[in-house]
């Protein structure tokens, strides 16, 4: 028997408090998956290296910390110093040394390693000042990128796992339940169903055993804000997790997590262990009669496992194949048990909630959708990353403030939002406010809150062709309409944009869609139809384009590509007609060249070789 | 004739090694249906596939048909039951990569291995090229990931330089 620790959390408070004062002067270098990707790690290792031997002015202590994603991928790798107020960005392993003598020894600033603004032009010192962060409002992701994610001290600093002690010691599990659903906070995993009322179900169930499951099996193409919180927070999940599993009287919880993720899920082990050492988690949580463990399950890469029921038949070691409801989850969950399932981001808000008071909380977002929604912005825009405001946030706030507008100058098109199964809006709802009901009403979704911004070059028919060959392709095979419907929905699609269709199937299309919607047992076949539906809305003319006038308005489709040879400007070098792989290229030496549009594969490889640039791409 | 009798031997004792990883690999899981894709997992990235007998024989020991094993590793896209390359290109294929110009990038690199159509793996084992789900680095669209090393911001000229340096390494090799 290992023994028990009781956790005494105003001792750990303290501890942790000094912990972190001791760490002295503070370099943060992000760590998230992109800025690993830009070599964080190495940088991190040379500044590690120097803690020893560095003193800030020569007499504060300096201390590099590994931090989970700051947001600004885009920008990779951050380095940033909260006590000189200074966030270096773009950081090469070779600009440590530098940054170490003139910074960390003299509190120089290094210009060239500063923020510019694209539109002025300006350095920027401070990441407030950043338009980037300026217009954000941080919650969920409030200590991402400033703690180690690996140092469970860091997290009890910031008043970590406060919550849970006070929730275990004053309230009964009725109230926490109450004070969740008091503050208005509903599922962020797109679904957007109240969690308080969620909980509840499952806290009146009377069983022997209850389980709760945090899904982060998140599989929409374009979203990586659940990686966020994991890689950057790991221990604001448990303690929701914790937290919940007291209000519903469960005492084993399960989180499901892509296998996608490994660093998410090094951390998140790494988080378990060390709460469980403290006390936090395990048994007698905090000297009381409550136990909570908790097991991660790695996913093995089927989008549909984010379908609830689906999930559940998943860590049942099953193929994820989703199951009719009722009865839901909340009655006969996992291994027939009344079962908790909330997305990673929900739990994510839940220590704060109890902290702050339902009221703080509602003090963000609009009428029905309360508090701050994290999107994963990407695509077109010039800034790209992890950002967090408050639900009801206009889209072009979003796009154009902290986006900073649409890159290369290029004109807006779209924005397709809440992934495969969400819909795309246009420039007309650049005014709409992003909360649940606005964006149901225009036939798109939350979902879980993939921005993906789309410019004039994009073609509307061929990402909704990628989309719907996603879904065909992650269909699970039960219901039949899922299954055939949208694969002859990607048939059509395909000919389509291979310049092959006829105006009767865009009719055939749509009639498809609905016995898809209204056909499906899950959630995954009941939307897959949605981005062929808002994009048949608002780009008909696109679609028409491609059908009727044969050509591709943002010159995308290579169907209607035609590779040109301009004769006045052709010297008949036959450098073309020797890299053609398919022999389409004919003339003799000295003489005009021709491209034989029917064997011509559009390859592009004369493009290259013509020294004259004679070679033209073109609708 | 002595050497081809101690090269069978050979063999025999390399799949009687075969085996006992996968028995330490059920033995550690408990023999638990639920940890069912947890053990193909493991047993993965001890042979970079499912070969056919080993999942026959993991059935045999958690005493579950074959073809509730079959069922779990065919439906779940991280399970492959063709051996893969030595060299796992992995081109990301989310939709803020795709936007980006993932579909040029994968492209030039199958064309560069030599990729004849509907294959995904070189025919002397050497190289994998596939595409994946979102890896949730869409800020550096496109991505692509060889052997677990992420390449960021890559353009169908970048891979090219990329795959070129792991032609001239596998050539080396041999």
């Amino acid at each position: 028997m290992t023994e028990m620790v009781k956790a005494d959390i105003k001792k750990e408070l303290e501890k942790a408090a000094q912990y972190v004062k001791n760490t002295g002067m503070r370099v943060l270098v992000c760590s998230g998956t992109g800025c690993v990707a830009n070599g964080a790690f190495d940088i991190y290792d040379q500044f590690l290296k120097h803690d020893t031997d560095v003193m800030f002015k020569k007499e504060k202590k300096v201390s590099s910390i590994k931090t989970g994603c700051r947001g600004f991928c885009e920008q990779g790798v951050f380095v940033a110093v909260p006590d000189l107020d200074l966030v270096y960005v773009k950081v090469k392993p070779e600009d440590v040394p530098e940054i170490i003598e003139k910074t960390l020894q003299n509190g120089e600033i290094i210009e060239r390693l500063l923020y510019e603004d694209p539109v002025t032009g300006q350095k920027i010192q401070k990441e407030n000042d950043i338009n980037f962060y300026k217009n954000q409002t941080k919650a969920a992701l409030a200590n991402c990128g400033n703690i180690d994610p690996e140092s469970i001290d860091e997290y009890v600093a910031t008043g970590g796992y406060e919550a849970l002690d006070h929730v275990i010691k004053n309230y009964t599990p009725e109230q926490v339940c109450k004070e969740v659903e008091d503050s208005g906070l509903r599922g962020r995993g797109g679904g957007g169903f109240p969690t308080g009322k969620k909980w509840n179900f499952v806290r009146i169930n009377e069983a022997d055993q209850k389980y709760v499951i945090c899904n982060a099996d998140e599989g929409d193409p374009g979203a990586f804000m659940d990686c966020g919180i994991m890689e950057g927070d790991p221990h604001k999940l448990l303690e929701g997790m914790a937290i919940a599993a007291y209000g519903t009287g469960s005492d084993f919880g399960y989180i499901y997590v892509r296998a996608e993720y490994p660093l998410a899920v090094k951390r998140l082990r790494i988080a378990i262990e060390e709460a469980t050492k403290r006390g936090f988690l395990g048994e007698s949580i905090f000297g009381s009669d409550f136990s909570f463990k908790i097991k991660i399950k790695e996913g093995a890469g089927a989008f549909v496992c984010g379908e609830e029921t689906a999930l559940i038949a998943s860590i049942e070691g099953d193929r994820g194949m989703p199951m009719p409801k009722p009865p839901f989850p909340a009655n006969e969950g996992l291994f027939g048990k009344p079962t908790l399932i909330n997305n990673v981001e929900t739990f994510a808000n839940v220590a704060l909630i109890i902290k702050k008071g339902a009221d703080w909380f509602k003090g963000f977002g609009t009428e029905t959708s309360k508090g701050t929604k994290t999107f994963a912005l990407t695509g077109e825009v010039n800034n790209t990353g992890l950002i967090e405001v408050p639900l009801g946030t206009k889209l072009k706030e979003i796009v154009y403030d902290i986006g900073g507008g649409i890159r290369n100058n290029k004109k807006f098109k779209a924005v397709q939002i809440g992934g495969p199964s969400g819909g795309c809006l246009t420039e007309e709802h650049l005014d709409l406010p992003l909360d649940y009901e606005s964006l149901k009403s225009v036939g798109a979704m939350v979902g879980s809150g993939g921005l993906v911004v789309m410019n004039e070059d994009t073609c509307i028919v061929e990402v909704a062709r990628f989309f719907l060959q996603f879904t065909q392709n992650e269909s699970c095979g039960k219901c039949i309409p899922c299954r055939e419907g949208t694969k002859q929905m990607l048939h059509i699609l395909e000919k389509v944009v291979a310049g092959k269709a006829e105006l009767k199937d865009i009719e055939t299309l749509t009639e498809l869609a609905e016995v898809v919607r209204l056909g499906s047992l899950c959630g995954l076949g009941k939307t897959a139809p949605n981005p062929v539906l808002s994009t048949l809305k608002y780009f008909k003319d696109e679609y028409m384009a491609h059908i009727a006038e044969n050509r591709c308005p943002a010159g995308v489709c290579e169907a209607f590509k035609l590779i040109k040879i301009n004769p006045d400007k052709c010297i008949g070098c036959t450098k073309c007609a020797k890299v053609c792989p398919v022999n389409a290229i004919d003339g003799k030496v000295k003489e005009k060249h021709v491209i034989n549009q029917e064997k011509c594969i559009k390859c592009g490889a004369c493009l290259t070789s013509c020294p004259v640039n004679a070679i033209t791409e073109g609708n | 004739m002595v050497a081809e009798a101690k090269k069978n031997q050979e063999k025999i004792f390399e799949k009687h090694r075969k085996f006992c990883k996968v028995n330490e690999i059920v033995e550690k899981y408990k023999y638990e249906k639920q940890n069912l894709i947890a053990i193909l997992q493991e047993v993965q990235t001890e042979y970079r596939y499912l070969p056919e007998e080993i999942m026959t024989y993991i059935a045999t020991m958690m005493d579950i048909s074959p073809a509730a094993v079959y069922g779990v590793a065919t439906f779940y896209s991280q399970f492959s039951l063709d051996p893969k390359g030595k060299y796992e290109i992995k081109v990301c294929d989310g939709t803020a990569c795709h936007v980006r110009g993932s579909m040029p990038v994968y492209n030039a690199i199958r064309e560069k291995v030599g990729l004849q159509e509907g294959k995904f793996t070189t025919d002397d084992l050497q190289f994998t090229v596939e595409t994946v789900r979102c890896l949730g680095a869409c800020a550096l669209a496109p991505v692509v990931v060889i052997n677990g090393k992420v390449y960021s911001k890559m353009t169908a000229d970048a891979v090219k330089i990329i795959v070129d340096e792991l032609l001239k390494r596998s050539e080396n090799d041999n």
